[in-house]
């Protein structure tokens, strides 16, 4: 698997854009993701109000996180769950392995999660003896291409539909010859059913966490959580502390804002509430239970102000509309999450050190912000990461030259007026009919488009010569 | 007010007064932008406030507002440039700025750097309280409806984020521009997507910047219209510049302010980029 790292940010970005149809796979998804939103969206006059309460939701539930992790794994023991604590990425995963290891399983089933990935599962279970596989179709897909995900939604987007053709036709004990995607799901379907029936553990991820029935929540369209979960005699659950609601009561509100804004559906085909182990009358289930809670960052972030970025409900809405995600891809930030969520997340399960290359990759439009299902402020995070890190003086010194430079000059108006001027007539001499094609200092700009000439000078100067003028003429 | 300006000296020293004598004191904020590359933006921006009825005055001791500062996170920095902004703007009745982006530094973001300064955080909040960007304060301040102005041709309009977003800038230079006569309105495909500058940004991620503006390009060049507005010099200057440098020199950018205050006959005749 070849996974970039978060800190040659600029290198990966200068791959991702040399990739000549990259751009054109991710626009096919994200174009299509926010048409289904805004349709969504207009479809749901309450829209607002339900942003407004997804948010106190979530403001209340982590405002009082102590209480009602203890309330979850009360209920959660009760329902005869095994409950775990993970502050690590590390710790986490190990937790997930020792139970596979004292169960001697050979095979894991895994459906979609991206917590998953953030502990590193796919990476442990790649180096121990187990086998692991990947049940949602984007993630079997780039498990067979050896890909890390490129987006939280659909990690294979950045896969079209050729590779996969080529994929499957290699991999899957009986392909199929034609490229229709109906067929190709079959045959990943095929491929997939045996793998189901004959798994040892099942691990899946939880889209919500309920305090007062200690159940855990899946969210899917393929069915595959259900499939991963219910045949084996093993099923854990990995997921971070922040996906506590105090109850259905709040989830269901919070599931109406998820779907619209992951994929413009109404509801998934298939929502699940698992309630711990399989029960003396039930037909089927898993015959034990575990639960990973991982905290992996996120009381840190709770210490740091950062609490506002545990509202997040990961539905990628802020990737789809971010003008730099779609034309770098998801690879491109060297994290499990990208784009605008990602560049907030990636310094505290990373370090800001490493990953803030990410958070200057970004306009500030504000446009993540305004599709955000639970209002979080991302280009205020963002920035403010940003004063972190430059307090923390990571960025390169020449960049922080430019800035203070111009920051000390800009504190002296006439300072500044005079060397506004002196701008002008240095950009007069590189004009050439009305253009800069070219200009020392300047070249992060004209090396993709021209720079308009000046007037012949300032405002400033224009404007006291023709007070002056006025007065001396009155 | 007036206390302030009751000394001779000191007005002079500091501000250049118009001529106009009104109600509403307005300080112009020309930003550095137009203060360097397009002045006529600042002199189409005092013409329509006077039009409006509005006093203007132009501090002398201005700069810039601080973004490149902030958006870089050097928030000591940017409080010792809003320091004297501040100082400059505070004790007009309004201070009116041609650009989105740099109003919404003044009105949204100053507060950020004065948190903890009780002080200056009051006086920040008034500042922003009494901030505008022109477009919007014309129409929703002033009422102003355009003087008899004339333009052959079409147009198309670049929304520029912070105008549109936190500003709530839309549906004023539409109006505006609708009083313009021969001018026709082309439709923008993605009206309001960002045009990738971004200020540092477009220096710093200069080829993602570069794939950001080539699509803008695209659609603005497909609307087939003879002039690129908007409201922003910035995002005026690259999408032009990369107007430009694809060869699209039929397609003239100019701020709506210029358009309305009549200037655009000059400002084609007189720099023809062709």
């Amino acid at each position: 698997m070849q996974v970039n790292s978060p800190e040659n940010f600029t290198e990966n970005v200068s791959e991702a854009l040399a990739q000549p149809n990259l751009k054109k796979v991710i626009r096919r998804t994200t174009d299509k993701a926010e048409t289904k939103r805004a349709e969504a969206v207009t479809n749901f006059p309450e829209f607002e109000n339900a942003r407004l309460q997804g948010q106190k939701i979530k403001d209340h539930t982590i405002k009082y996180m102590d209480h009602y992790l203890a309330e979850f794994e009360k209920n959660a023991l009760a329902q005869g769950t095994i409950v775990h604590w993970a502050s690590t990425a590390e710790e986490a995963s190990k937790i997930v392995l020792d139970i596979c290891r004292q169960h001697n399983a050979k095979k894991v089933t895994r459906s979609k999660s991206m917590l998953g990935e953030e502990i590193g599962l796919a990476h442990a279970f790649d180096n121990s003896d187990i086998e692991r596989i990947e049940t949602d179709l984007a993630e079997h897909i780039i498990q067979l291409a050896g890909d890390p995900p490129s987006h939280i939604i659909w990690p294979a987007m950045h896969r079209s539909r050729e590779d996969v053709v080529k994929l499957f036709r290699e991999f899957h004990t009986d392909p199929t010859y034609s490229e229709e995607i109906t067929d190709l799901v079959r045959s990943a379907r095929r491929d997939l059913r045996t793998k189901f029936l004959t798994s040892d553990i099942g691990i899946s991820g939880s889209n919500f966490l309920l305090a007062d029935s200690g159940s855990s929540c899946t969210v899917t369209n393929e069915g595959n959580a259900e499939l991963t979960i219910t045949p084996p005699k093993v099923h854990i659950v990995t997921a971070g502390i922040e996906k506590l609601v105090p109850s259905m009561a709040h989830a269901v509100p919070l599931l109406r804002l998820l779907t619209r804004s992951a994929t413009g559906a109404e509801i998934t085909q298939y929502n699940t509430f698992h309630n711990g182990p399989k029960r003396a009358n039930d037909a089927d289930g898993p015959e034990e239970c575990h639960i990973v809670l991982v905290d992996n960052g996120r009381t840190k972030m709770l210490a740091e102000n950062m609490e506002a970025m545990l509202r997040c409900i990961r539905c990628g809405a802020c990737m789809n509309h971010c003008v730099v995600y779609k034309h770098i891809g998801g690879h491109a930030y060297g994290s499990v999450y990208p784009g605008p969520m990602g560049s907030v997340l990636t310094p505290h399960l990373n370090s800001l050190k490493v990953a803030n290359k990410q958070t200057h990759a970004c306009t500030m439009n504000g446009r993540c912000e305004e599709v955000c299902p639970v209002n979080i402020p991302l280009p205020t995070l963002l920035r403010s990461l940003r004063a972190k890190s430059w307090q923390k003086k990571y960025e390169p010194l020449t960049n922080r030259f430019v800035v203070q430079s111009f920051a000390i000059m800009a504190k002296r108006p006439k300072l500044f007026q005079l060397l506004s001027s002196c701008g002008v007539i240095f950009m007069k001499v590189f004009s050439r009919k009305g253009w800069i094609k070219y200009m020392p200092f300047t070249s992060g700009w004209t090396r993709n488009r021209d720079l308009i000439e000046p007037e012949s000078t300032t405002f400033m100067h224009q404007y006291k010569k023709m007070k002056k003028n006025k007065s001396s003429g009155a | 007010m007036t206390q302030k300006y009751s000394n001779a000296d000191k007005t002079q020293s500091n501000t250049i007064e118009c001529l106009n004598i009104s109600e509403k004191k307005v300080g112009l904020f020309v930003t550095c932008l137009v203060n360097t590359m397009r002045p006529s933006i600042g002199f189409a921006s005092i013409t329509l406030l006077e039009q409006a009825g509005c006093n203007v005055e132009v501090p002398e001791l201005q700069s810039c507002c601080g973004q490149p500062a902030f958006n870089s996170g050097d928030d000591e920095g940017t409080r010792q440039i809003a320091y004297q902004t501040i100082k400059q703007f505070e004790n007009y009745d309004y201070v009116v700025l041609p650009s989105g982006s740099c109003a919404g530094m003044i009105k949204k973001n100053f507060i950020e750097v004065f948190k903890d300064q009780p002080e200056w955080l009051a006086r920040a909040k008034h500042l922003a309280s009494i901030t505008h960007e022109l477009l919007s304060f014309l129409v929703d301040v002033c009422q102003f409806e355009p003087n008899d102005v004339e333009l052959d041709g079409s147009y198309t309009y670049h929304d520029s984020c912070t105008g549109y977003r936190s500003l709530n800038v839309y549906e004023q230079p539409r109006k505006m521009l609708s009083q313009v006569k021969n001018l026709e309105h082309k439709p923008l495909n993605n009206h309001a997507e960002c045009c990738g500058f971004g200020g540092t940004f477009c220096v710093k991620y200069s080829d993602i910047s570069n794939e950001i503006v080539a699509e803008k390009v695209d659609n603005v060049v497909d609307t087939k219209a003879d002039y690129l507005l908007g409201g922003d010099m910035g995002c005026l200057m690259n999408i032009a510049g990369k107007l430009n440098r694809e060869g699209h020199k039929e397609i003239k950018a100019l701020h709506t302010a210029e358009v309305l205050a009549g200037l655009a006959p000059e400002l084609l005749g007189g720099k023809d980029a062709s």
